[in-house]
């Protein structure tokens, strides 16, 4: 298995620290180490943890008016976004449709973008034939970081003074301990946190510097979902995909207001339709009742008995203290509040649509 | 008395016409934390292979099999408010559920502490 398996730089290190090693997206990736999910995910919410998401893709597009040239791909508003801004944005079909998510950084002459594993061929396939006038260039020799938690800026200010002060869901260079990194405030908890794209060849020695904070745990992909599910975030592939428009996933605000009027991106039509008379199903917060988990492709019925929906990701929520999940329900039963069944190995099990997140997010804003 | 595993990692102590059954710290081990149990009611008949109780980590659901025939006279209600039981004692508190045994000639099929401790090795 683990000769077709990819790596990140940092394998080595996962097996050193006693990950937990399991394929993800083509990659051998810890989905967890020695303290466990539920640990290491409290940890994230309680100190700092970091993850190693070098398996997704970075790479930047440079060309004459970059800007205005992803914005026939995405809804997003990118030539609307400060110089190091980062936006969350969607690349979308002709059907209105969600290729992938991904985040873009206006880096001035050029876009520094970040994809999902999963998507990241076939999204630098598609942006690069989109775009022929435009050079894609991928940053293969580039390890991706993440530094997660209420302490992660205090612990990264002691290797790159300053570094506290860039504000959310923007982007700086920073040389942290001597190393020079692409630093990006988001990431992927729901709490303060940072993005460190990083040469491959200095990618462990960061990783061991940051793991040498006692305040720093490693942390595995079974924690990095629990914590992005309890915050609402979505998982591409699960919670959206090629069949779910932004309105019906709930991402509306990543259609920017003035990509609404102008429109000039894929499926265009179809997200105004949904905006004008409405969509027939929405993504929503799902609070089973109980103590089982609901999880992914569990039915969701009305009190009566009919099946109104999906759940689409689904587990337990280590710092909300139960179950949480998300789905689609149709959208007269989307409101929160609602009352419904989910069918948890053929019974039914109460639930209730909720407010997301489940547990706030936090983000440093200055 | 005696213990008996599964190649399912589950255990199985056997006090006169009752057996006890369980997962083994193998098994809650490689699981993970335990978030939830869902233990089977008693007066359920059950045949050996049946999926017949639930168990929960914070990322996947495992069913657990009825390692024999019998009756379910007790399931473990400790489980439903504390799961974590499972983890921290699999193969004492953390019982999932009581049996009788209809046939006990298939006790005989499972694995002895020995034989089991060897399964678990060649899996490592």
């Amino acid at each position: 298995m683990s000769d077709t398996l990819k790596t990140t730089p940092l394998h080595a290190l996962h097996l050193e620290l006693g990950g937990k090693m399991v394929p993800f997206a083509g990659y051998d990736m810890p989905v967890q180490y020695k303290l466990g999910i539920m640990k290491e995910h409290l940890h994230t919410r309680e100190a700092c943890g970091l993850f190693d998401v070098s398996h997704m893709g970075q790479a930047l597009l440079k060309g004459d008016d970059v800007q205005t040239a992803i914005e026939s791909l995405t809804p997003s508003d990118i030539k609307g976004l400060p110089n190091n801004g980062i936006r969350y944005s969607l690349l979308m079909n002709e059907e209105g449709g969600i290729r992938d998510d991904f985040m873009v950084t206006n880096r001035g002459d050029h876009l520094y973008l970040v994809v999902n594993a999963a998507c990241k061929d076939a999204d630098f396939d598609y942006i690069a034939t989109s775009l022929p006038d435009h050079s894609l260039e991928l940053l293969e020799d580039r390890a991706l970081l993440a530094l997660q938690g209420p302490k992660a800026a205090e612990i990264l200010n002691r290797f790159a003074p300053g570094i506290d002060q860039l504000i959310f869901m923007n982007m700086g260079e920073f040389d942290i301990a001597g190393i020079p990194c692409l630093v990006s405030r988001s990431g992927y908890t729901g709490e303060d946190g940072y993005e460190i794209s990083v040469p491959s060849d200095r990618a462990e020695e960061l990783a061991r510097k940051l793991l040498g904070e006692e305040e720093v745990e490693a942390i595995g992909l079974g924690a990095r979902d629990s914590l992005r599910l309890e915050v609402g975030l979505c998982l591409y592939g699960s919670d959206i995909d090629t069949t779910t428009s932004p309105i019906e996933g709930a991402l509306n605000w990543a259609v920017g207001k003035r990509r609404r009027e102008e429109g000039g991106f894929p499926g265009h039509d179809v997200v105004m339709k949904h905006l004008s008379e409405g969509v027939s199903r929405k993504r929503v917060g799902i609070k089973p009742l109980g103590r089982a988990p609901a999880r992914a492709h569990t039915e969701i019925a009305d009190k009566d008995g009919n099946i109104i929906g999906e759940i689409t990701s689904g587990g337990f929520g280590p710092s909300f203290g139960g179950p949480v999940a998300m789905g689609y329900v149709k959208t007269e039963f989307s409101k929160v509040g609602t009352e419904i069944n989910l069918i948890v190995r053929g019974k039914t099990m109460p639930g209730e649509i909720a407010k997301l997140p489940f547990v706030p997010q936090r983000y440093y804003k200055g | 008395m005696s213990v008996k595993y599964t190649e399912d990692h589950e255990w199985v102590l056997v006090e006169g016409d009752i057996a006890t059954v369980g997962i083994t710290d193998y098994a809650q081990n490689a699981m993970g934390d335990i978030v939830f149990a869902e233990t089977p009611e008693a007066g359920t008949e059950v045949s050996k292979g049946d999926d017949c109780a639930v168990v929960e980590s914070v990322k996947t659901a495992s069913d657990i099999y009825a390692p024999i025939s019998g009756e379910i006279t007790e399931g473990n209600q400790a489980l439903d408010d504390q799961p974590e039981l499972v983890n921290a004692s699999p193969e004492g508190d953390g019982w999932f559920f009581k049996m009788t045994i209809a046939d006990a000639s298939e006790l005989d099929d499972l694995m002895d502490g020995a034989a089991y401790k060897k399964f678990c090795e060649g899996l490592d």
